[in-house]
């Protein structure tokens, strides 16, 4: 994983997994046709104006409702490099990390900073830098066996890894 | 030393350990891994790659519901895909159209799922089972895959919110009110990464089918789980489902608890949640003052309401009624044997002569899949579990979530209606 820098998109509480990735587009697990609908109930013009490294930060409990990793995997191939929120949803705090996906939770960045603000993010310390506006904020580090599943390229060769230990 | 949660306690014996405390990060065998037909077919090339096989052909099921009977060409090549796989690794449990249904209600009923296992599904309600005593929670693809392969999961051991049950339920109030007042009270992430507990006197009072309602919800709260205590209704349950050697699990009298609730279950009243959240709880006494609202649809049946006794109570408010003019109405028995037992029962001809359409098993309009999507301004009453905007169809579609004798009798009265004054009769 790199470090982050680009532009906000910013949203509310509760940004559910159907907005995220509405279910009529569930019958492909593409990324790139899922990258394509990413965000559509909430924000039609979004997947237009995305560019890839851009950050999206939101509110309480990010990601709630379903268990479809299409939904960290669209935002992923959508470009987004990291979302920035108060908390998640628990499904898809595991998803993003399952899938190598950056999220951070940082109550005080995600109450600052405004939607256009340019972010730099630093994922081995945890800075969250708002450009824009000159504030610096400061997330939790990703718990240990966390930085194990994604140091290894995420949770398949995590597994695989320990396979071949066991063998 | 602390003391342990229910919840702890399953976690504890699957990792292997003497003790777990909240916060603590765990690796746990798993007894059941489920995926459905949504995201199993993601999970299958990632199970390739960590080696192409299940740990245990008996411990691993994949259940064809959200888009079945296949709604279109790409749905039926992953219903496809996830058959020739149980078939090709030879799995004890194969589900096909026809003979099975909806996951949360075909697990508990086969007796796959039950007191004191440790269980993950590639979907999020999967929470359900803990009505038996079981900890059971939603996770994703990648996730689904690795425990396939490794029959392992890593977990953080949550903490736990108890809810201290007394009273009695009245009539027309059952476990989808109990559950929309709980988090109309709590919110959408009242209970986030914790554990939600469900003990006290008033347990013996909810039927199985109310208790599988209530934990299928737990995760609109945003919860890990939700579980209750076997009691004697749940070993009954188990035995009629053929399972011979469920655990029982209580919590340590002096465990810790982020917080405790007393619910009074007599005090509930009929609660509907409001377009978008299923937080967003109002009693039918103040949808009652308000102008009447007008709806289109009405859908009973899921994973949440779609069990016998819930068709039972939607059918005994509708008897002898006919749905309004302005609305139709789709009922959705959870599985195939719920199904036979309308027929049997006579609930059929009580729904079609009413004008309601009978479906065959499936998740259906509850997603927006297909058998009932909503157009542009339309507005649902449905007993499912999510209200989000676009969830069953069109984004300016409203959905309002309700139990199954509310929608019943919103779909005779037209608007959303009090089944205390729309027909109705007394029922068990
Ligand atoms: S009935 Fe609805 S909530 Fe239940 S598993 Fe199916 S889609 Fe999900």
């Amino acid at each position: 994983m790199n470090n982050a820098h680009g532009t906000v998109f910013k949203y509310g509480d509760n940004v559910d997994t159907d907005v995220i990735i509405p279910a009529r587009y569930l019958n492909s697990f593409d990324a790139k046709e899922l990258a394509s609908h990413a965000m559509v109930d909430i924000d039609p013009t979004f997947t237009k104006r995305v560019k890839e490294g851009d950050i999206i930060v939101a509110r309480k409990n990010f990601g709630c409702g379903s268990s479809r990793e299409h939904a960290p995997l669209a935002l992923k191939s959508a470009g987004v490099a990291c979302v920035i929120a108060d908390s998640f949803a628990r499904i898809f705090y595991r998803n993003a990390i399952n899938i190598g996906f950056a999220i951070m939770e940082c109550p005080e960045a995600a109450a600052a900073i405004n939607d256009g603000d340019e972010v730099k993010v630093d994922y081995t310390t945890g800075t969250i830098t708002d450009v824009t506006t000159g504030q610096t904020f400061q997330a939790q580090p990703f718990p240990e066996f966390m930085q194990k599943i994604i140091n290894v390229g995420g949770l398949v060769n995590y597994v695989n890894g320990k396979k071949s230990v066991n063998e | 030393m602390t003391k342990m949660t229910m919840t702890q306690k399953i976690l504890c014996d699957h990792a292997g350990l003497d003790h777990v405390t909240a916060g603590q990060l765990i690796e746990a065998k798993l007894d059941l891994v489920m995926a459905n037909d949504i995201t199993g077919p993601m999970a299958l090339p990632i199970i390739e790659k960590m080696g192409g096989h299940v740990f245990d052909k008996d411990k691993v099921v994949f259940v064809p519901d959200h888009f079945t009977p296949n709604k279109d060409i790409k749905s039926a090549e992953n219903a496809r895909d996830i058959l020739k796989y149980a078939i090709k690794e030879n799995l004890t449990h194969v589900m096909v159209q026809g003979k099975c249904g909806v996951e949360h209600a075909i697990l508990p009923e086969r007796g796959l799922v039950y007191g004191g296992q440790c269980v993950i599904g590639a979907d999020s309600h999967t929470c359900t089972y803990g009505a038996l005593g079981a900890f059971s929670t939603g996770v994703g693809t990648t996730d689904i895959a690795a425990g396939m392969v490794s029959g392992t999961a890593w977990f953080k051991v949550p903490e736990a919110i108890k809810f201290n049950l007394t009273g009695k339920l009245p009539q027309f109030v059952s476990g989808k009110d109990v559950i929309l007042h709980i988090i109309g009270m709590i919110g959408v992430d009242g209970a986030l990464y914790k554990s939600m507990e469900f003990v006290g006197e008033g347990v013996k009072e909810l039927s199985m089918d109310d208790r599988f309602t209530i934990c299928n919800m737990a995760i609109e709260a945003g919860a890990k789980n939700g579980i209750f205590p076997v009691d004697d209704l749940a070993r009954e349950y188990m035995k009629n489902a053929g399972v011979e050697d469920w655990k029982e699990y209580t919590a340590d009298e002096d465990a810790v608890y982020e917080r405790v609730i007393d619910i009074d279950l007599s005090s509930i009243r009929p609660t509907v949640a409001f377009p978008h959240l299923p937080g967003n709880a109002h009693t039918i006494d103040e949808v009652d003052q308000e102008e009447k609202i007008m709806i289109d649809q009405v859908v009973i049946g899921s994973c949440t309401n779609g069990r016998m006794s819930d068709l039972r109570k939607a059918a005994a408010v509708l008897k002898g009624h006919t749905v309004a003019d302005n609305v139709r109405v789709m009922v959705v028995p959870a599985t195939q044997k719920i199904f036979m037992e309308c027929v049997h029962e006579g609930l059929v001809d009580i729904f079609v002569e009413a004008g309601c359409a009978f479906n065959t098993p499936s998740c259906g309009p509850c997603m927006g899949g297909h058998m009932g999507v909503l157009a542009k301004g339309e507005k649902c009453v449905s007993t499912t579990n999510r209200n989000f905007v676009g969830r069953m169809g069109d984004t300016e579609a409203l959905i309002y979530l309700a139990s199954p004798e509310v929608a019943a009798a919103s779909a005779i009265a037209g608007y959303i209606a009090n089944p205390e004054k729309v027909g109705g009769m007394s029922h068990e």
